[in-house]
């Protein structure tokens, strides 16, 4: 597949680039594979290359219903930062920030991490408070994060109006790391380097079953063929009931639509992610241009991935307020994605009752910051049997009562 | 948006008009039952990719609870009834049968 680098560039520029080779295969499935994944989306394909990189296991395929990252990981506002309230998750989401920081370089592949920056606006009193105790929390747990004033945030983006007459800017939570990525290019990086290492991506393969024998599996059906395997991930997000369903366990999840929407694109305003939770939206500026705006999700269950005017809406008006420069913008497109909420608001990276049976969801409105960390901690689950990163996320937490309470940290822009 | 009929006023609602309150005909655990009831009670959901039953509250209305049957994929809704039954009436399960044949209704949790 050869090294991407600016020679490559060069070399092919003199032979009118007809040396580039497909990024990754297209492969037949075998009739057996050690690992079997099933979504290839950021997590899927994450797991499956630090089960490969990490733990040296890579007779693997990962199994697509639709194609890759087409599903929540091209569909969603790109944001990556990890100034989360409870020890675990700030765990997991500093160590997945952590590994954006040199993603392009481990990868081959420019996934075009861009830390600008994200604030967390509070603007009441009670998210002054909260995100002062968020960013004491941060202190202790080694993520570089900061309480900062209406000054400070009036200097770091300057077309937010502080001095609203619903929701003044009273501060804001700062982390100066944070930012986002080509959400498209982490899937397409991850792709290629599994396939690179031998694994098989193989899209357009739906798994219709999940085959097990004495409480263990043994292998899936999908509408090409049937394959057997040694361990199944199950990694496929707002459809996780749907496949728990087909391996005979079911999950306290629910899917909702979530939505987000893009401006026209115009000249650079603002360099920085802006997340105001009070009033659901939250608002960055893509190197097109485009303001990208992120809403709140239904709520009700729905697998349709439109969302809703209404909450276009209510999302919009709010921003104005805001930001009063976006009232004049036409917006461009909008889309939904079908996102797996759990009821504390933070993900499952367990065992399942089904022996070999591993599952990885309820990562809700947040999934794409998470991606290299939920990989690396699901491939060490799977591999090993348990992993530092997910131990505290594990499917028993709900009986035992021991939640990640994050539904109150961070609301609904996740 | 869904629109949904409020069988205790007989209009038509904008789901703006109404608050989602979750899957309906919940079978209720308290003391007494064992962890594994109690957790199914409280957080295992069906979540299903097509026919479900859920509780809406006509919250800008007349702030009755009522129950509405869907489909989560298409967003059809199959009609909606009162809040005071254990299961879909007959004509409701009818509704769902001639338009989801292979359909059938099952023990909830």
């Amino acid at each position: 597949m050869g090294r991407y680098s600016a020679f490559a560039v060069a070399r092919e520029a003199l032979r009118d680039h007809q040396g580039w080779t497909r990024a990754w295969d297209n492969p037949e499935p075998k009739n057996r594979y050690d690992v079997i994944i099933i979504g290839a989306g950021g997590h899927g394909l994450a797991t499956a290359y630090y089960l490969g990189k990490n733990h040296g296991i890579r007779n693997v395929a990962i199994l697509e219903k639709g194609w890759l990252g087409g599903g929540n990981t091209g569909r969603n506002t790109t944001i990556i930062r990890s100034n989360y309230l409870q020890d675990p998750s700030a765990a997991i989401y500093e160590k997945a920030r952590s590994l954006y920081e040199d993603l392009s370089q481990d990868l081959n592949y420019n996934v075009m991490f861009s830390p600008r920056g994200v604030m967390m606006l509070a603007q009441t009193e009670h998210e002054v408070r909260g995100y002062k105790r968020t960013a004491h929390a941060n202190a202790l747990q080694g993520v570089s994060t900061e309480y900062i004033g209406p000054a400070r945030v009036k200097q770091l983006c300057p077309i937010i109006e502080t001095r609203g007459p619903r929701y003044p800017v009273l501060g804001a939570l700062w982390q100066p790391r944070g930012g986002t990525a080509r959400h498209d290019a982490v899937a397409w990086g991850y792709a290629r380097k599994c396939s690179e290492m031998g694994m098989h991506v193989i899209q357009k393969c739906e798994v219709t079953g999940v085959r097990t024998e004495a409480g263990k599996v043994v292998g899936v059906t999908t509408s090409r063929s049937d394959i057997d395997c040694d361990k199944l991930g199950i990694v496929v997000a707002g459809h996780s009931g749907h496949v728990a369903d087909m391996a005979g366990f079911r999950l306290p999840i629910e899917s909702v639509a979530l939505q987000a929407l893009v401006s026209e694109p115009i000249k650079p305003c603002m360099d920085v992610v802006v997340m105001a939770n009070t009033v659901h939206g939250y608002m960055s500026q893509s190197d097109k241009g485009e303001m990208v705006i992120g809403g709140g999700a239904d709520g009700y269950n729905n697998y349709t991935q439109r969302g809703s005017f209404h909450h276009i809406e209510e999302t919009v008006r709010a921003l104005v307020e805001t930001f009063p420069m976006i009232s004049r913008l036409k917006m461009l497109r909008q889309w939904g994605g079908i996102v797996d909420m759990t009821g504390d608001r933070s993900p499952i990276l367990s065992k399942t009752p089904v022996e070999n049976v591993f599952i990885n969801c309820g990562w809700g409105t947040g999934g794409f910051k998470a991606i290299p960390g939920s990989g690396w901690g699901m491939a060490e689950l799977m591999a090993t049997g348990n992993s530092p990163l997910t131990d505290a996320f594990g499917l028993d937490r709900f009986r035992e009562g021991r939640f990640i309470d994050e539904s109150v940290a961070a609301g609904v822009a996740h | 948006m869904l629109t949904l009929n409020c069988p205790y006023c007989g209009i038509d609602c904008d789901e703006t008009e109404l608050s989602p309150g979750g899957e309906a005909h919940l079978k209720r655990f308290g003391p007494g039952s064992t962890d594994e009831e109690f957790e199914g009670y409280l957080f295992m959901r069906e979540n299903p990719r097509g026919v479900h039953f859920e509780r809406w509250r006509h919250a800008y209305g007349c702030g009755k609870w009522f129950h509405a049957a869907r489909d989560t994929v298409t967003l059809e809704v199959f009609g909606t009834y009162s809040a005071q039954v254990f299961e879909p009436p007959k004509e409701i399960k009818d509704a769902i049968t001639a338009k989801r044949p292979e359909w059938s209704w099952r023990e909830f949790s």
